[in-house]
């Protein structure tokens, strides 16, 4: 009897688990480099949910067409939205690194982790200041998902779009990372600063590319989160972000690819939790296996060296 | 291009350290285009101190480095590389989850031409890289690894390469095989400023050497001078 | 004279639940100033410490609610000392397997712990009541002192209305003491240990375990024992909370006001200085008072004015991380000899 709930949890546990790689990735990526571990990424992606809201607004007004692209349920002004928010997001990473992070970052990594943690208060306040606590939606319409035969179920196009969409995603950061220039510096860099300096690499200019990479995807993240919940609140980041930091750990911190392992396990668990479990414990087990992955292997399980 | 006269590196009299503690007092040393000259002393001494100095990861708080004329005391490391020095740290000298060949590019970074040319030339030097081209570099062995690091601070074809104890932690077989490479690497017209624990073999293939001690020149000479010399022998020299 | 009778029970109300604050900075300055254990789950603790006290001194469950234990009534003290020790057992059965951990994975893994604690909370309404909180929970001595108060307002009818008014504020003015009275204890108690040599190993942890270990100090033992005083005075402060403000559920304890509002006042004090944290908590529960007074001149209410306060504190956070990263009375950091390189940024 329970047995059979498993594939459709699986069909949840890969919605939720793309959306979670996404920011795992930028906080990866961004946390490998800089070596801090930084707090405010949850409100990043909550901040690309945003801004993709407001992009979307505006795109209506202008008198963008918004009939839906059948079968899923937003049309081209959401995806629009979706690459200007992803844009636009790494440029603000970029202004609070060079306003915030930048000045501190010869004092050493709690420092900048204190000060990631006012800048996410910062951010969700300042979200909340403009939309308000209460939810907001891209697309009001509920779908109706599409039975999938031979596998017993059910998924909505929507879904499958988002999973489709952090794959992309994926494999075009991976193409970055190994076949362009900037991208090899950045695992150069990320492996060894110092050394990256002394080759000539203009190491601060890698560290902006990460700030703009890193939080375009955890934008993305979250515009993709915004369509899989329905709505956003300005909550969704603080709340997003122990999945996230598991996810980081159990894929060992500046490993990307990690990220991605990590990302995809712990939305499977906390989905597949719910055979034994509560639903309202789901949080809590993210949180266990990140303490689990800790104390026995805290490299994580593709960890470097 | 350097005459005679004019060495291709001089450090004047530099002060430098880490923060309220100086570790060289009034530290000189040259390098003649062409040269092959090699830094000893013992622990503590300051040699690794000298070349991060002469590289721009520590600026001098005294004296002027000057390298194929031009001053270039207190610059950074990213400008430093583009005059021609380059550099190969003592440990952590590799970028471990690149391959090989990507390590060397990482090497040829700044360059705007192409380098394919440049990366076979290393593959000549150091043949085993050949064939581990896309093996990743945390896989390699110790010698493996320490000619990663050599190949990818060739990449630059630098003037003057700095070497950081190249055969710190390699069996005997492989640190007579680094010291051969480095020979053939001067004879291409690379000069070379080297530091090493190893100092007869360092300098037996050395033009000459200085000898450092607690942060201060105590002896220079040829290569040869300073073997030959007794009191440096059974002071410095050991094994 | 009324002016001055509603500045004086603003003021009261002010400083209760800023010396309420200070007893959290306390607890954190054990953990973190002193010791370099950082925690972000301080809420948790606070939480803890408040529930805890008000089961076993509060009302015994009504019939409306879900909740099913608790409400021994027994007399504040026992709430407040229960309060301490289940806080302090709790961080004791964390504490295994987490201090182990580096500093930032410890950061991690006590948002984490903060998370569970919340949920707990949130979804056990057998124990909490969850959301709809506990009710009614009795505050020390308040039976006696209002009784007392309303009879000698009875004997003298005539007294000017200020004064009545000042009477009637009376308890509060007790409670204050009791804050104040705690606090002062707790703080010459910090003082005693941390200059003692205890005090002196915990300091050598946070500025290198690594020699500490290697002079033979059990490393792991002391940040157990910083790491539970502190909760257990984070739980103390719980109970104050409690039986001030009568009710309590799951939003009581929220991230901003249970630990991040901490933090900044640690910070701006000064961590590592037991005086610094009761300083920085007045003054930036001060701030945060003003900026309400602030925002109501503006015209703005509700979500927005409570955004925009937050925002405000955020900021001086990082302009005091920027400028002035010791705080007030904060000592300067101890540089050790053997620096890593500066990074050039280019």
């Amino acid at each position: 009897m329970i047995l059979s709930r498993i594939p459709q949890l699986v069909v949840y546990g890969c919605v939720s688990g793309s959306i979670i790689t996404l920011g795992a990735i930028g906080l990866s990526l961004t946390s490998g480099i800089l070596k801090f571990a930084n707090f405010a990424h949850g409100d990043v992606m909550a901040t690309g949910a945003f801004l993709a809201l407001f992009f979307l607004f505006v795109l209506q007004k202008i008198g963008l067409p918004s009939t839906p692209l059948h079968p899923l349920s937003f049309g081209l002004p959401l995806i629009f939205a979706f690459v200007l928010s992803m844009l636009t997001t790494g440029g603000i990473a970029v202004a609070i690194d060079r306003v915030v992070y930048k000045r501190l970052r010869t004092t050493g990594s709690i420092t900048l982790l204190i000060a990631s943690v006012g800048v996410a208060f910062v951010l969700r306040n300042t979200l909340q200041f403009i939309w308000g606590p209460d939810p907001r939606y891209y697309i009001k319409k509920i779908q109706k998902s599409i039975k999938v035969p031979f596998l017993g179920i059910r998924i909505k196009p929507d879904e499958i779009f988002i999973i489709i969409i952090a794959l992309f995603l994926v494999i075009l950061l991976h193409l970055f990372l190994t076949r362009t220039r900037t991208g090899k510096a950045m695992r150069a860099t990320s492996d060894n600063i110092d050394l990256a300096q002394v080759s000539g690499i203009d190491t601060e200019n890698i560290v902006k590319w990460t700030w703009v990479i890193g939080s375009a995807l955890a934008a993305a993240g979250g515009v993709l989160a915004g369509i899989e919940n329905k709505f956003i609140t300005p909550s969704l980041g603080w709340d997003m972000l122990l999945p996230i930091f598991a996810a980081v750990i159990l894929g060992g911190i500046g490993n990307p690819y990690g990220a991605m392992v990590g990302g995809m396990i712990i939305g499977l668990s906390a989905e597949l939790s719910t055979l034994f479990i509560s639903t309202s414990y789901k949080p809590a087990v993210a949180f266990i296996i990140m303490i689990v992955m800790l104390l026995i292997k805290p490299k994580g399980i593709l960890g470097e060296e | 291009m350097e005459d005679d006269l004019n060495p291709l590196l001089k450090v004047e009299k530099i002060k430098a350290g880490y923060g309220e503690t100086e570790i060289l007092h009034s530290v000189s040393c040259e390098v003649k285009e062409g040269e092959i000259v090699t830094i000893i002393g013992p622990n503590g001494a300051g040699k690794s101190t000298l070349m991060k100095a002469i590289l721009g990861l520590l600026k001098p708080t005294q004296g002027r480095i000057i390298f194929n004329g031009k001053d270039i005391t207190g610059k950074n490391p990213n400008q430093i590389v583009r005059e021609g020095i380059c550099y190969v740290p003592q440990s952590d000298n590799i970028f471990p989850s690149l391959t090989v060949e990507e390590n060397l590019e990482m090497g040829a970074f700044i360059r705007k031409d192409d380098y394919k040319n440049k990366i076979e030339e290393i593959y000549e030097i150091f043949p085993d890289l050949k064939e581990r081209r896309k093996t990743k570099a945390k896989k390699l062995s110790g010698g493996q690894r320490q000619m990663v690091a050599i190949g990818r601070a060739l990449m630059l074809d630098p003037l003057l390469l700095l070497l950081d104890e190249p055969s710190a932690g390699l069996s005997p077989k492989l640190v007579q095989v680094i010291f051969e490479k480095i020979e053939k690497i001067n004879e291409k017209g690379v000069s070379i400023l080297m530091v090493e624990q190893n100092a007869r073999k360092a300098l037996s293939i050395s033009h000459r050497g200085y000898v450092l001690v607690m942060g201060k020149n105590r002896f220079e000479g040829s290569g040869d001078a300073i073997l030959n010399n007794e009191e440096i022998g059974k002071l410095y020299l050991g094994e | 004279m009324d002016f001055i009778v509603g500045i004086l029970n603003y003021a009261v109300f002010f400083a209760i639940t800023a010396g309420i604050f200070a007893i959290l900075c306390l607890g954190l300055n054990i953990q973190w100033g002193y010791t370099g254990l950082f925690n972000i789950g301080i809420a948790g603790f606070y939480a803890i410490g408040a529930y805890t006290s008000a089961l076993l001194s509060g009302p015994p469950p009504g019939p409306m609610d879900w909740r099913v234990v608790g409400g021994f009534q027994l007399p504040w003290p026992v709430g407040f000392l229960g309060a301490a020790l289940v806080s302090g057992f709790i961080a004791f059965l964390i504490a295994i397997p987490t201090l182990k951990l580096k500093e930032d994975y410890l950061a991690i893994a006590t948002i984490g712990i903060a998370e569970v604690i919340r949920l707990v909370l949130k979804n056990e309404s057998w124990l909490t009541n969850s959301v709809w909180g506990i009710k009614h929970i009795p505050a020390p001595l308040s039976s006696l002192i209002e009784r007392s108060i309303s009879l000698f307002l009875k004997k003298n009818p005539d007294l000017p209305f200020w004064l009545q008014k000042l009477f009637s504020n009376a308890y509060n003015f007790f409670y204050l003491g009791l804050v104040i009275f705690i606090l002062i204890i707790l703080y010459l108690v910090s003082e005693k240990m941390i200059r003692s040599p205890w005090g002196r190993v915990l300091r050598g942890i946070r500025e290198d375990e690594l020699a500490t270990a290697t002079a033979g100090k059990n490393v792991f033992w002391f940040k157990m024992q910083a790491f539970v005083i502190g909760a257990m005075l984070m739980g103390m402060a719980g109970s104050l909370y409690a039986h001030y403000a009568r009710f309590i559920d799951a939003s009581s304890f929220e991230p901003f006001f249970g630990t991040f509002l901490i933090w900044v006042m640690l910070i701006v004090g000064g961590s590592g200085n037991n005086l610094g944290a009761i300083l920085g908590a007045f003054i930036i529960w001060g701030i945060w008072a003003g900026t309400e007074f602030f925002t109501s001149q503006l015209g703005l209410t509700g979500y927005r004015a409570a955004s925009l306060r937050i925002i405000f504190v955020g900021v001086i956070l990082e302009i005091i991380l920027i400028l002035r990263p010791r705080g007030i009375l904060g000592e300067e950091k101890i540089v050790s000899l053997i620096l890593k390189q500066n990074k050039k940024g280019g």
